[in-house]
């Protein structure tokens, strides 16, 4: 029994190596794939465009126009009223100010003018921080040129804010990792659910069933082969791509970590196995890892935060082992989390796991019964 | 010969597969109107001549020329395309197996731009001549197999060629209806006597009757003349033995005429090896194997014949243990089958029709992998190995790759494989279907060793009749019963006939019922159209290939409804899902102050919908460690003396840690802390009433287009564009890439359709496919997820229309540099997915990336109708306003197509 599974692993791995498009996509999406992710994925304000309508042109005016600044903003424009709605109408402004006249004399004279600031609320992941940086910009500004002219007293309370895990909040020390995440669920899926389709389209499957091999066999060859591959690919990544060329700082275990990327395999490469007994194609292959692929990204915490999604979301993913995968890598990697705060997550994907394995090997045998 | 009697004259030819020749320096001369027959062994290159005859490959060396002109122009190919009918190698390879016959036939007719009265009476006549006229609405995939290369013969008559071309129109193929084809082909060639036809075939007997002969071996031409004239030539009495007499000394030297010993031990207690009793076996009402009974003795040779899809294949997977029996029972050994008894099938070596080996693997890892898989003790492995490979002959392809060999030796390789562990009984589907003579015999006598050496007992399936004689005895089979079985000269006893293959016709013809009535003269075919160079661009025959991809689609049910209901869950999914509305944050609170200012403090974030509070913290260990799990993303410190020092404007600092494991979490979270802490500060001010305190300006923001800025509203005008790029380009990709992969693309080679024309005419129906699916999602987002479309509803149409052209385009564009359907899934997604979702704009607005992705942010299509679908919905934008964006969208759509057109090959290279 196990050497026949070492045997068909090794021959799935052999297959491999001779399919140069499929190792390279591999190499492609755990180096340059995780490299750009990271590193083309902006702050959250960054090169905003803005523009100005100055109808004051004083000093006070100028000094605001001055504040906003790369790298978070795109040099100010100035424009005229007209102007304004047309730029934002096609999207060239995300925010504009409007400084009305005799804005610098009625500060002074303590009138608190208003300042009117049109923010683009599609924009949604720039118009809620970027209102927010200009609003304090603008007072600190104002309080400073006030400041100039008469002393204002310090503030009644101070505020201390201090960003633990990743102090400046570099985007590309989350996305790099969350990157190999996505990758890994990706390849898994696809490389056993491809392979499981190939070996129906050549007829192979057929003959392995005339051998004295069990389906049960046959799976758990392509779980362990194709899971050793991707978490190969996985350790180099991490190693080579995100500490070595993204230069981002690992806190926890590595090996704890790859110790649940196995497990989490476990679960997908089944899940890839299950895909491949659904599928008769591989169009429809193809549109199904699409369509599941997609949310499993999306909605797993590693694009937005699983808090925000609706309650019913939040419940279903749960039955997915990205969910606490992703949660348990965060937890490992950035926050230098023990195996004392993550076993909760590890016991979910075990769980997981071993319930998609169940059911596709049910299914894997009944398709082999109509495959031949 | 002049040139008027040569329909397609070689001179100095040579082709090469990477480094491989495969024609070698050959010139020749067909002659025309007449049969001509091209002999030889596999991969000699027959079928590499016949389609660079029918300008299906490109020309590498020499030169070509059919029909009085240059095969290498482009302009002569579109001039003699409509003259030229190729058929190539495989059964049905350029039909469409969900289409039905008529439907094939339809699309064939609309290609050379027939009528549609002119298609009718030409396919009413041509099923009628055929006796196909009955299986009019029968899908391709489901006919037999010889059914299915007469379809494929009249899809290649329906346009009057001068030239038919035919590669191994009958391998594979049962005797009667070989039988039928060829006298189909003669009725033809009497009513069209200018016609010539071309025809590679591994079958002597039937190339017995062609009128000229090329004998082709190793890429070079062995010999031309009349089947007469070669055995003269050679001094033999058949042509199988003339063919071999002809081969170079090196292939004839291991060739010796093949000698069946007697079986030795044949008394009547001879040990029962397989016996199938009443075996049935039903698909939902088709019953394919129909209460079989047979008994086959220990070291028989029994062979099994019958036509295309008469049960054989059945039946020998219910002797393995594939198929489970729906009744009746068969014993191997005088044991009942039990499919999941591993002790059975070590005793069992099964070949199935198609080569089944890893085509990954080499030689000796397919040898090593099936011994080990069928537990031969390690230490006997390499000899065994070793065995095999010395009596197979396989010892200089060791190292090769199956897929590099010829077809008789990948077949000796998997007859290596099935006995690599000695079993007792063979089961063999059609093991030599498509293999030359000389290699059939080498087979032949593996086999022969097999049984009467070893005693292994050997049940086969052929279409060979001299295979069929060399058995020990013999089954027909039809239609799922089995007709007679005996000894090959006891069946030809029982009829009185002299050839084995005149009984098993006259079993076959009596089991059918009547002879199949060759038609009454049928009338001859409308009058030679003026030979017209075809067109350089027919809308006609772009809507066929339209009409052809849409009713594929309609057939395919599961992928057009999984396209459709695919879109609309990924709107439900990432219109909710990507929320970037932060909120129910976790927090806890260190107050080290304990008093009622601390409190007042902590109000504001108590109360925000932002947050929700967890037990508070005692000590920094306790913070850091609950942070650390994530069960709080905020932690607040109050300093002990917090409320004195207020009171005496001491400047109490408070401290806040953000969880930064998540950058736009923590970003979204600093923002509200600071703004609370602002608005704790105004409160106090106002309090204490100090004025000076008060803002010195007021800041009024106003939320344009989405006052409320509610995520959900904001993102679904924008994962429109999205999912409308990934779905329809990767449809599109694989509904091409499909036909690369399963060999119809031979029609784009062949026939007068132009790179053009296909590429369009697969793309209409994908457009179609993605306008609906737009359509279901603009009233999705309107109804149900409360988005108001401001603006035009024509203009947003309208731009999706030319963005679904665009994303359908990319799809063709990615096809056309991809072979096999993963590369197309997977090429497809990483040209869609990524600068879809990052680079366009969805997320990040273009003008704030950088570099690389800033570019392809500019040019990707899905920019600009993203600026588009926001603009008209959230907007109110017109087309005046958007010109922009449609003028960009408009330059994209002839760029993608001439592109893809450029790139894609009108002949195999």
């Amino acid at each position: 029994m196990l050497s026949n599974i070492f045997q068909l692993g090794l021959k799935e791995l052999r297959s491999l190596q001779r399919d140069y498009a499929l190792l390279l996509l591999i190499l492609w999406a755990f180096s340059l794939g995780v490299y750009t992710a990271a590193s083309s994925m902006p702050e959250s304000l960054h090169h905003a465009s803005i523009a100005v309508v100055d109808e004051d042109r004083s000093a006070l005016s100028q000094r605001l126009v001055d504040a906003f600044q790369e790298p978070y903003f795109r040099t100010p424009q100035r424009i005229d009223l007209a102007e304004m709605d047309r730029g934002m109408d096609g999207g060239r402004y995300t925010f504009t100010l409007n400084i009305p006249a005799n804005f610098q004399r009625d500060v002074l004279a303590g009138r608190r003018p208003a300042v009117q600031l049109n923010v683009d609320a599609t924009q949604v992941s720039q118009a809620f921080t970027g209102a927010g940086y200009i609003q304090s910009i603008g007072l600190a500004e104002v309080s400073e040129f006030l400041q100039h002219y008469r002393g204002t007293p310090a503030q009644a309370a101070e505020l201390q804010v201090k960003v633990s895990f990743n102090p400046n909040l570099t985007r590309a020390w989350f996305g790099s990792v969350m990157e190999v995440i996505n990758q890994i669920t990706m390849l898994s899926i696809i490389l056993t659910g491809a392979a499981l389709i190939r070996e129906r389209e050549h007829g192979t499957v057929e003959h392995l069933l005339v051998m004295p091999v069990t389906p049960l066999e046959i799976m758990l060859a392509k779980v362990w082969s194709m899971g050793l591959v991707v978490l190969l690919a996985t350790a180099l990544s991490l190693l080579l791509v995100v500490q070595g060329w993204l230069q981002v700082p690992i806190h926890g275990s590595l090996l704890l970590f790859l110790g649940a990327t196995a497990l989490h395999l476990f679960a997908t490469t089944s899940m890839g196995i299950f895909f491949g007994t659904v599928a008769r194609s591989m169009p429809q292959l193809g549109l199904l890892i699409i369509l599941v692929l997609i949310p499993l990204q999306i909605l797993s915490g590693g694009t937005t935060p699983r808090e925000s999604m609706p309650e019913l979301v939040q419940q279903l993913m749960l039955a997915a082992p990205t969910t606490h995968f992703v949660s348990l890598a965060q937890a490992i990697l950035y926050r230098g989390a023990g195996l004392s705060i993550v076993w909760p997550q590890l016991l979910a994907i075990i769980v997981i796991g071993s319930l998609f394995f169940l059911a596709a090997l049910l299914r894997f045998r009944k398709t082999l019964a109509q495959m031949a | 010969m002049n040139s008027a009697e040569v329909v397609a004259r070689l001179q100095q030819v040579s082709l090469r597969y990477a480094d491989k020749l495969a024609v070698d320096q050959v010139s020749l001369e067909i002659p025309a109107r007449q049969m001509v027959g091209m002999i030889g062994p596999d991969g000699v290159g027959k079928s590499s001549l016949l389609a660079l005859i029918a300008g299906a490959r490109q020309i590498q060396q020499g030169q070509v020329d059919v029909l009085g002109g240059d095969m290498a122009s482009s302009r002569h190919r579109r001039q003699v395309c409509p003259h030229i009918a190729y058929m190539p190698q495989g059964l049905g390879k350029n039909l469409y197996p969900t289409l039905s016959v008529f439907e094939n036939l339809d699309f064939f007719g609309r290609l050379f731009g027939q009528d549609r009265a002119e298609r009718e009476a030409r396919i009413d006549e041509l099923l009628r001549s055929t006796g196909m006229a009955a299986f009019r609405e029968r899908p391709a995939g489901k006919l037999s197999g010889g059914m299915k290369q007469k379809l494929g013969l009249c899809c290649a008559l329906i346009h009057d060629p001068d030239l038919l071309i035919l590669d191994e129109p009958t391998t594979g193929v049962d005797p009667l209806s070989r039988n039928q084809f060829w006298e189909l082909i003669a009725r033809i060639r009497q009513q069209r006597p200018h016609m010539s036809v071309l025809v590679a075939t591994a079958y002597m007997e039937e190339a017995e009757r062609f009128d000229h002969l090329l004998a082709i071996n190793d890429g070079q031409l062995l010999a031309a003349g009349s089947p007469a004239e070669l055995r003269q030539r050679t001094a033999c009495a058949t042509l199988e033995e003339a063919f071999i007499a002809l081969l170079p000394e090196a292939r004839r030297r291991n060739h010796q005429a093949l000698h069946i010993p007697p079986r030795t031990q044949h008394d009547a207690a001879a040990q029962i090896a397989i016996e199938a009793r009443e075996l049935t076996c039903r698909f939902g009402d088709f019953v394919a194997v129909d209460r079989v009974n047979f008994r086959i003795e220990r070291g028989e040779i029994f062979g099994f014949l019958g036509s295309n899809g008469c049960g054989k294949s059945t039946t020998m997977k219910m002797l393995t243990g594939l198929l489970p029996a729906s009744s009746g029972e068969a014993f191997l050994f005088g044991q009942a089958i039990d499919p999941h008894d591993m002790a059975t099938r070590r005793r069992v070596g099964y070949m199935s029709q198609a080569f089944s080996l890893y085509s990954e693997l080499s030689v000796r890892q397919n040898l090593e992998l099936h011994a080990r898989l069928f537990h031969l003790p390690a230490a006997q492995i390499a000899g065994r190995v070793a065995e095999m490979v010395e009596r197979f002959d396989l010892a200089e392809v060791l190292d090769s790759l199956p897929d590099s060999l010829p077809l008789g030796l990948r077949q000796r390789l998997s007859l290596a494989v099935a006995v690599i562990h000695q079993p007792e009984i063979l089961i063999l589907d059609e093991p030599t279907s498509g293999v030359d003579p000389v290699a059939r015999d080498g087979f032949w006598q593996l086999m022969i060793d097999l049984s009467r050496r070893d005693g292994v007992t050997i049940f086969i399936s052929t279409h060979f009749m001299n295979e069929a004689q060399r058995c020990d005895r013999i089954s027909l089979m039809h239609a799922g019963k089995v007709l007679d079985s005996d000894t090959p000269a006891g069946l030809m006893a029982k009829r009185g006939l002299p050839s084995l293959e005149a009984t098993f016709v006259a079993y076959l013809q009596e089991a059918v019922g009547s002879p199949p009535a060759p038609t009454d003269n049928p009338a001859t075919p409308a009058s030679p159209r003026p030979s017209a160079a075809s067109p350089r661009f027919s809308l006609l025959r772009l809507f066929s290939y339209a009409w052809r991809e849409a009713l594929e689609l309609r057939r395919d049910l599961l992928r057009g409804s999984m396209a459709l209901f695919g879109t609309v869950l990924l709107l439900f999914i990432i219109g909710y899902g990507i929320s970037l509305d932060v909120e129910d944050l976790s927090f806890a609170v260190l107050d080290r102050d304990q008093s009622g200012s601390s409190q007042q403090y902590l109000l504001n974030l108590v109360g925000s919908r932002y947050f929700i509070e967890r037990p508070p913290l005692h000590d920094y260990a306790e913070l850091e460690r609950r942070m650390r799990s994530g069960e709080i993303s905020l932690a607040v410190e109050i300093p002990p003396n917090f409320a004195r020092d207020l009171k005496r404007g001491a400047s109490p600092q408070v401290a806040m840690w953000i969880d930064g494991a998540m950058p736009t979490r923590a970003e979204t979270i600093k923002g509200y802390v600071q703004g609370m802490h602002q608005s704790y500060l105004q409160e106090l001010a106002r309090q204490s009433s100090q004025a000076s305190a008060a803002l010195p300006v007021n800041l009024e923001v106003r939320y344009r287009y989405n006052p409320d800025v509610e995520s959900l509203k904001a993102m679904v005008p924008a994962v429109i564009p999205l999912l409308l790029m990934l779905i329809p380009a990767m449809l599109t990709a694989l509904g091409v890439v499909r036909e690369k992969e399963l060999g119809s693309i031979i029609n784009l080679y062949v026939t007068p359709v132009t790179r053009l024309e296909f590429l369009l005419g697969k793309q209409l129906p994908y457009v179609a496919l993605g306008m609906l699916s737009f359509l279901l999602l603009v009233l999705l987002a309107v109804g149900v997820f409360d988005v108001p479309l401001k603006g035009s509803p024509a203009t947003l149409l309208l731009g999706g229309l030319l963005y679904i052209f665009c994303a359908t385009g990319l799809g063709l564009l990615m096809s056309t540099f991809t072979r096999s359907q993963i590369a197309a899934v997977f090429g497809t997604a990483i040209a869609t997915l990524v600068p879809a979702i990052q680079f366009a704009g969805l997320i990040y607005p273009v003008s704030s990336l950088e570099g690389f992705g800033a570019l392809i942010g500019h040019l990707y299509p899905t920019s600009h109708f993203l600026v588009i679908s926001r603009g008209t919905f959230s907007k109110a934008l017109q087309l005046s306003d958007l010109y922009p964006q449609f003028l960009a969208l408009l330059l994209t759509i002839p760029l993608l197509t001439l592109l893809s057109a450029r790139l894609l090959k009108k002949q195999e290279v």
